[in-house]
């Protein structure tokens, strides 16, 4: 199996009539989702309305319980555990806590997926992992620490560049800018935006951050109530009168975020 | 047919014509490793070298690095080289690459450090470890005493569930082992003692050797295997979680929340597990003699009461709360000492039950020669 032209595709990911369930509990039902080439996709909704769900679902890190699942051209359902594997390696995801391996410094652990992927000499693995350091703004003594002596803005960029290691199709980032100061915040954001541009990825991710979704997302998704509330651009969701999209984001911490947008 | 044929326009390709290197396939960076071979062993003209990337179908970040790199490392050789063929996105990827500023070659590694300071480091890492065991030993006695002195700040309920947890649980295979442990020595030892005809000496034998030694040795290996490793895992995991300072903010102590319980059941626990283990490998042996021997039980049993004396009986007994305290305290010091990752969990919970082992050896044998001196 080798991945499908990318180039002659438009549609990078589509759901259909997704549906999850923890047991009793329904999380979403009758989902319907598509993902365009090059665009940011932003997933919100309030908490407990399964939006990292959602993601980890997309991610192919968790099976929803129905409907049926496209990504890069490969139905999902069809693949077995081996081209699983390898359609993974197409995706890079963010966790929302990094997830680092404790146990490596950052240039090893930026250097995981490429070593286990690549077959390149260590030498070059090293220099596009301080490459990849150097996208998100790490310099090579940081390359040199162990995750327990970054602050959590590095840790995030650290994050993000072993998920951007092997150049994935398409980025899912959880909570890029959660536990971060709006400073830092807002330099993540603008780093997303550069890395999208510079590598021309498709990004999927999930925020409750509003500046977030104003500076960043071509298109949001609200989630809410077990479905897909509303979507489109930040601007068309704020002049919509639907009353659960004037709830989320017409509260005071929205209306402030849009003034400053 | 075509699966093959699509792999092999997807390989990345260069092949110097002349002065010009043509590019071709897929310069990514899973399709790389060609590449890398073959341009490390290109033989390059003196003169100006042209680069054709036009047939270059993909081109990614680790595409643009080993580009960029090869022409640095011409231009340095003071060749002159020109890029032709590329397209916007190549061009702006090679700019991306260009503007972050980095050199190609070795990393700066940090130094490897040289034998004597290899040897320092670890004699006073070894030091720390040492001082810090005592003083941990030293704040648990100090708490200990605090709750000794105030009856009501000791934490039944915690004391409950680690004595369900550290006793209770262990029954199982406590009594398994120590059962099976009677059974192998009454056979190994019947066998000899029947040369000499003197097959009812077995009770004295399975007796003495499992009420005064294997006994609990054998019990504080299981719970330092398995009640020991636990705590460490527990203590570690909430460390490298934060919910140790959690606590600590709450303004509750760990030392008493976690540490003391698990000792006071554990003093509690391994004495009556060792009893246990007596009676199991006590049963195991006189089972094994009446197959074996065709030692009836009653006669067994009447041996048995000549052979163990009372003392020898406490001897075995006294050594378990000893044992209990080290597995303990070697337990949650080590839990205490995780740091970070989950790696370091794991490094911590061998090192607590290798040392907990050790220590309850090194301390039995101790006892042994105690023992002896004192004529007990």
């Amino acid at each position: 199996m080798s991945m499908p032209k990318p180039d002659s595709q438009q549609v990078m990911l589509s759901a259909r009539a997704l549906e999850m369930r923890f047991g009793d509990k329904l999380i979403h039902q009758h989902l319907d989702l598509d993902v365009q080439r090059g665009e940011i996709l932003a997933i919100v909704g309030g908490s407990g309305s399964g939006k990292t769900t959602l993601l980890r679902e997309m991610a192919l890190l968790q099976q929803p319980t129905a409907g049926s699942l496209e990504i890069l051209g490969q139905q999902v359902d069809a693949l077995n555990a081996a081209q699983l594997m390898r359609v993974r390696r197409h995706i890079g995801v963010l966790f929302q806590n990094g997830a680092l391996f404790g146990g490596q410094n950052v240039l090893a652990n930026v250097g995981v997926p490429l070593r286990e992927h690549t077959g390149l000499s260590d030498a070059l693995i090293d220099e596009i992992a301080s490459l990849k350091l150097a996208l998100v703004g790490l310099s090579a003594r940081d390359g040199q620490l162990f995750p327990n002596q970054l602050s959590g803005g590095m840790r995030k960029r650290a994050a993000l560049a072993r998920a951007i290691a092997l150049d994935p199709e398409i980025l899912f980032l959880d909570e890029p800018t959660s536990g971060l100061d709006p400073l830092s915040a807002g330099a993540f954001d603008e780093l997303v935006l550069h890395l999208q541009r510079a590598l021309d990825s498709t990004i999927v991710l999930v925020t409750h951050d509003i500046d977030t979704l104003w500076r960043v997302a071509d298109r949001v998704v609200l989630l809410g109530e077990g479905r897909l509330i509303a979507q489109g651009s930040m601007a068309e969701l704020a002049r919509s009168n639907e009353p659960a999209v004037v709830r989320f984001f017409q509260g005071p911490r929205g209306r402030a975020a849009q003034v400053s947008a | 047919m075509a699966a093959s044929s699509q792999q092999s326009s997807e390989r990345a390709a260069a092949q110097l014509q002349g002065e010009c290197l043509r590019c071709s396939g897929h310069w990514t960076v899973r399709h790389l490793q060609p590449i890398e071979k073959q341009l490390s062993q290109l033989q390059w003209p003196g003169g100006p070298l042209r680069i054709d990337l036009s047939a270059v179908q993909r081109l990614d970040t680790g595409g643009a690095w080993v580009l960029h790199r090869l022409t640095e490392s011409l231009q340095s050789s003071g060749r002159a080289v020109t890029l032709q063929g590329l397209s916007e996105k190549a061009r702006g990827l090679l700019q991306l690459v260009r503007e972050t500023g980095l050199q190609p070659g070795p990393l700066p590694q940090p130094r490897p450090p040289g034998m004597i300071e290899e040897l320092g480091r670890g004699s006073v890492d070894s030091l720390q470890a040492g001082v810090g065991m005592v003083s941990f030993i030293g704040e648990m006695g100090a708490a200990w005493l605090g709750q000794v002195m105030h009856p009501r700040r000791i934490r039944w309920r915690a004391l409950a569930d680690a004595l369900v947890e550290a006793g209770h649980r262990a029954l199982g295979i406590v009594g398994l082992l120590s059962f099976l442990l009677g059974i192998v020595i009454a056979y190994q030892g019947g066998v000899q003692l029947q040369q000499y005809g003197a097959s009812l000496f077995v009770a004295d034998l399975v007796g003495l050797s499992m009420v005064r030694e294997l006994a609990p040795m054998i019990t504080a290996i299981i719970v330092a295997g398995r009640t020991g490793s636990a705590y460490t895992a527990q203590i570690g995991t909430m460390q490298v979680t934060e919910e140790i300072d959690a606590l600590r903010s709450l303004g509750i102590a760990p030392m008493d929340m976690l540490v003391l319980p698990k000792l006071l059941a554990l003093i509690v626990a391994l004495p009556l597990l060792t009893v246990f283990a007596d009676i199991m490998g006590v049963l195991g042996g006189m089972l094994m003699s009446s197959v074996q021997l065709e030692i009836a039980f009653s006669t067994f049993v009447e041996r048995l009461g000549v052979a163990i004396s009372v003392d020898s009986f406490l001897v075995g007994i006294g050594k378990a709360p000893v044992f209990a305290a080290i597995i303990a305290s070697i337990g949650c010091y080590q839990g205490f000492q995780v740091s970070g990752s989950a790696e370091s969990v794991g490094r911590r919970t061998t090192v607590s039950v290798v040392q907990s082992i050790l220590a309850v050896i090194v301390v039995d044998a101790a006892f042994s020669i105690a023992f002896s001196r004192l004529g007990i």
